[in-house]
């Protein structure tokens, strides 16, 4: 059964099609309303989660479909000390496919060979977020009409941030890209990943501290939270939670077609003036998400022979 | 120093000084009831220093094990007192139920019987990765 843990479980020519498919239902929404009548998504949160969750479930209910969530681990099974395998094994007998957020990483593995139905990883700990890639992707194509010939900023948590992970990972597979990565000393791109998706496929890269001396070059800026809950370590958390804030006047010196992302929920590191400046991209990856979220459970849902 | 030889067993020699302790560990060579010798900081023209395992007792050896500490290692069969045979020695490419996943946040921790399993992802630098976490080993 096909199920979707990592970015890397999809082909560059398949991220291609989801892409396809998305702006598929963005220009043609009615052709995809019932394409997935009387399917079922089970929403399993074993972790809170606003809009990955809600994403999801707006995807189902737009393709047609329904959903049946879990949204609560302290009032399911999962509180009694049930293996995330026997949860899978049982929600495979309610619904046609599971989207699945869990603190724990590698838990999306674990339910995907498990279940009979395929998985879509919606998080799992700080491991991978695939569909916030695609996401990221989406956005990225509907701005800049390419993924080749782009120099990318990645700033802030870059060692906990898994979507950056998954994001440089993906974006490392196209040419001509460089990768700017904006970090403090203690969260720097682990180097497993630096050597992994970067330095292997001789891509250039910068490391530095500087956000403002940065921008200049930059066609997309990334930024991301520093979260609370991938520290150990209370102070370690205040000490960097700051590190890096993105306001109005920092923006002077980039380019007029730079477009900022961020995988939100944002804190303070972007401030809530640069919402209005066109370069502001981080609400429509939102919307991005959706139809990216629609396309990839009417693939599987067609994989695995279900519609 | 003398050591008796064996008579039905195996020699684990050329291990890299100090990754005696540690394989005898992860063989699990304290749970059989036979006689074994470490020797450790054995002189070595090869190596300078090196350790021995002498086993004599003809024990399932997992050799997945002896390629994940020290693949340069070797490993001698002897049957009556002679060598009968040297088994190659290879880095595995899966290592199951060997060693435990260090990561606190990985499923591993706390998920029933499951498998900790890892993929050699790095041969070069002798890297292991968890399956599920990919935090290194």
């Amino acid at each position: 059964m096909r199920s979707v843990i990592d970015i890397v479980d999809l082909t560059t020519e398949e991220l291609d099609e989801l892409i396809k498919t998305a702006i598929d239902i963005i220009d043609n929404p009615q052709s995809y309303a019932d394409a997935c009548h009387g399917k079922k998504l089970a929403t399993l949160f074993f972790e809170p989660s606003t809009r990955t969750r809600m994403s999801f479930e707006a995807a189902m209910y737009e393709l047609g479909g329904n959903v049946i969530s879990m949204t609560d681990a302290m009032s399911s099974s999962a509180s009694k000390g049930e293996s995330v395998a026997d949860t899978a094994k049982t929600v495979s007998c309610y619904a046609d496919i599971i989207a699945m957020r869990h603190p724990k990483e590698g838990a999306a593995y674990v339910a995907a060979k498990a279940a009979s139905i395929p998985v879509i990883n919606a998080g799992d700990g700080g491991h991978c977020h695939p569909t916030q890639t695609l996401a990221d992707l989406l956005t990225i194509y509907r701005e800049k009409g390419r993924f080749d010939n782009l120099t990318i900023g990645l700033c802030g948590d870059l060692k906990f941030g898994r979507t950056v992970h998954s994001l440089i990972n993906a974006l490392s597979r196209y040419n001509n890209i460089k990768f700017v990565l904006i970090s403090p000393e203690e969260l720097k791109l682990p180097s497993y990943v630096k050597r992994d998706s970067i330095k292997s496929k001789n891509i250039p890269y910068v490391q530095t501290t500087d956000l403002e001396g940065s921008l200049p070059e930059l066609d997309i800026l990334y930024m991301t939270r520093v979260q609370r809950e991938r520290f150990f370590n209370e102070e370690d958390y205040l000490r960097l939670k700051d590190s890096y804030i993105l306001t109005p006047d920092k923006l002077k010196n980039a380019k007029a077609d730079l477009s900022i992302m961020h995988p939100l929920p944002r804190v303070n590191e972007i401030s809530v003036a640069i919402d209005e400046d066109p370069r502001a991209c981080y609400f429509k990856q939102v919307l991005n998400g959706k139809y990216m979220r629609m396309a990839l459970i009417l693939k599987l849902l067609k994989e695995a022979g279900t519609i | 120093m003398n050591i008796d030889s064996i008579q039905n067993g195996f020699v684990i020699d050329h291990i890299e000084a100090g990754s005696g302790m540690k394989l005898y560990d992860l063989l699990k060579l304290d749970e059989h009831d036979v006689s074994v010798a470490i020797i450790k900081n054995v002189q070595s023209k090869k190596m300078g220093k090196k350790d021995i395992i002498k086993i004599d007792a003809d024990v399932d050896l997992n050799l997945d094990v002896i390629g994940y500490v020290d693949p340069t290692a070797t490993v001698n069969v002897i049957k009556n007192g002679e060598l009968v045979e040297k088994l190659s020695i290879a880095m595995p490419q899966t290592l199951v139920n060997v060693i435990k996943c260090k990561n606190p946040r990985c499923i591993t921790s706390c998920e029933q019987e499951l498998d900790h399993i890892f993929k050699l992802s790095d041969k070069s630098n002798k890297e292991y990765r968890c399956l599920y976490c990919e935090t290194k080993a």
